[in-house]
Order: C-alpha cells, then sequence, then structure tokens
C-alpha cells in the first residue's frame, strides 16, 4: 500500500462522514419537505451546508470508485468503516449529542474490524482488464 | 404486518446494495488503477471508460433501488431497526457476495472484519 492509496481511503472515510454531517444539518435548517412541493427539494440545494455536502458526496463517490480500481471490496468496505466512527465523534462533540457506552463499544468493534482487514493485502484477486485497457497501457 | 413491511424493506436494501457495490466493484477492476489510467491518458478519459463499462451503470441503478428501498421501509418502519440491521447485514452480504462473484479471497481475517464491523455499526446505528 502507498501513502496515496492511504489519501485515497482516507478521503472516502472523510467525505462521507463529513458529507452526511453536512447535509443533515442543512436539511434540518431546511425543514420538511412535502411530497406535494417537490420543487423545494430544488430549492433545499441553494442552502450553503447542503450543497458543501453533496460537493463532498460527490468526493466519497469518486474516492471509492478509485480504491475500487485497485482494491478488494471485501478491503474497501471494512477500512472505511471509520467513517461511523468519525459521524459518532461529530455527533457528540459537534452536535452535542449522547454517545452511550454501547455506542463506544460499537466504535471499539469497528475500530478493531479496521485493524484487522488493513493488516492483510489490499488485493486477491485481480480482474482482467479490459483489452482496451492494455492498449492505452502500452501506449505512450 | 409491520414486521413483515420492515423485513422486506431491510431485505430489498441488503440485495439492492450489495449487487450495486458488487457491480461497481466489478466495473471498476474492468477499468483498471484508475490512478495510472489518469496519469496516462487523461481525466476525460478515465470518465468516458467508466461511463460506458455496463457494469457501473447497473451497479448505479441498484444503488438508486437500495436508495428508494431505504425511503420506503424508513415510511414503513421505525429507523432504530432499518438503518442498522441494514447496514450491517449489508456488510456480511457484500463478504459473501465477494467470495462467489467476484472470486476474492474471504480468507477468516476479511471474515472477522466484515463481522466485527457488522457488529459495531449495528450497535452504533441501533
Amino acid at each position: 500500500m502507498t501513502f496515496r492509496k492511504y489519501l485515497v481511503l482516507a478521503g472516502v472515510t472523510l467525505c462521507a462522514a463529513t458529507g452526511d454531517s453536512l447535509l443533515s444539518r442543512g436539511m434540518k435548517e431546511v425543514g420538511s419537505i412535502s411530497l406535494r412541493h417537490p420543487s423545494d427539494l430544488l430549492l433545499a440545494i441553494t442552502n450553503p451546508w447542503v450543497a458543501i455536502g453533496i460537493v463532498l458526496l460527490l468526493g466519497f463517490f469518486a474516492s471509492y470508485m478509485t480504491a475500487l480500481s485497485w482494491a478488494d471490496l471485501t478491503y474497501v468496505l471494512p477500512a472505511t468503516s471509520l467513517g461511523y466512527v468519525l459521524l459518532a465523534i461529530i455527533a457528540k462533540y459537534g452536535l452535542h449529542e449522547e454517545v452511550t457506552p454501547m455506542r463506544w463499544f460499537g466504535i471499539l468493534l469497528i475500530s478493531g474490524g479496521v485493524g484487522f482487514v488493513t493488516q492483510g493485502p489490499e488485493l486477491t484477486h485481480p480482474a482482467p482488464p479490459k483489452k482496451e485497457a492494455i492498449s492505452t497501457r502500452v501506449t505512450p | 404486518m409491520k414486521f413483515v413491511y420492515e423485513w422486506s424493506a431491510i431485505l430489498a436494501i441488503v440485495l439492492a446494495s450489495t449487487t450495486g457495490d458488487v457491480l461497481l466493484s466489478r466495473a471498476m477492476k474492468q477499468v483498471g488503477d484508475v490512478g495510472a489510467l489518469y496519469r496516462q491518458a487523461g481525466l476525460w478519459k478515465v470518465i468516458s471508460r467508466i461511463a460506458r463499462t455496463p457494469s457501473f451503470l447497473l451497479g448505479v441503478l441498484a444503488m438508486t433501488v437500495a436508495f428508494y428501498s431505504l425511503l420506503f421501509g424508513l415510511s414503513w418502519g421505525d429507523v432504530s431497526l432499518i438503518a442498522p440491521a441494514s447496514a450491517s447485514l449489508t456488510f456480511v452480504a457484500n463478504a459473501i457476495a465477494a467470495k462467489f462473484f467476484l472470486h476474492e479471497r474471504v480468507d477468516r481475517r476479511r471474515w472477522m472484519a466484515a463481522l466485527m464491523v457488522a457488529g459495531g455499526v449495528f450497535l452504533l446505528a441501533g
């Protein structure tokens, strides 16, 4: 694993957790949206928290796809689940929500799982690339 | 009856989400290392190659189905059951699907990681 790959995994984790948090904060400011007025959903995007949240979630998707291009699914999913831990910490210190002992135990389990999976190789079965992919690699 | 609706929604979310993850993973393995491709051919080539991969489009479709299943599930049942149950079961279902459909070597270490994260997510979200 190179430093660049660790950065991509950190991008998946950070973008997902902060994107969800910002969307949550923004949608609380916007208020409930009725199915009778779906155009309100478009107005919600003008809320700065929602807008930044959407940009971060796009960043999450891009870094998630990048990680899947060089690592197994069973590596990427547990390795990036630290986002749940980050969300709990944001909830406690940023949103002042209560984090019960049961939730701290959940955080411990997730951290243990991440530690387990990141000790091993990130790729166990690379799929053969498309013919076009091979031709691009040999073309300078 | 509520029990049946809730668990039907959870099943739909887990199936659609797992299908989406497996298809996206397959698509990106076909595309190859995005970083290397970007350095060789540029961003437009990366985007066009991903967008022309059928597995990617099907994966996004499956993810959309998972999202709407979650919305329906949340309207039928309690968020304290739907969210943690679907999130944690998806981790386990992904490990099984990756073994059989992506032929990943899911060894004891990865099973332990998937089960620990699934348990942790259930406790956190519950």
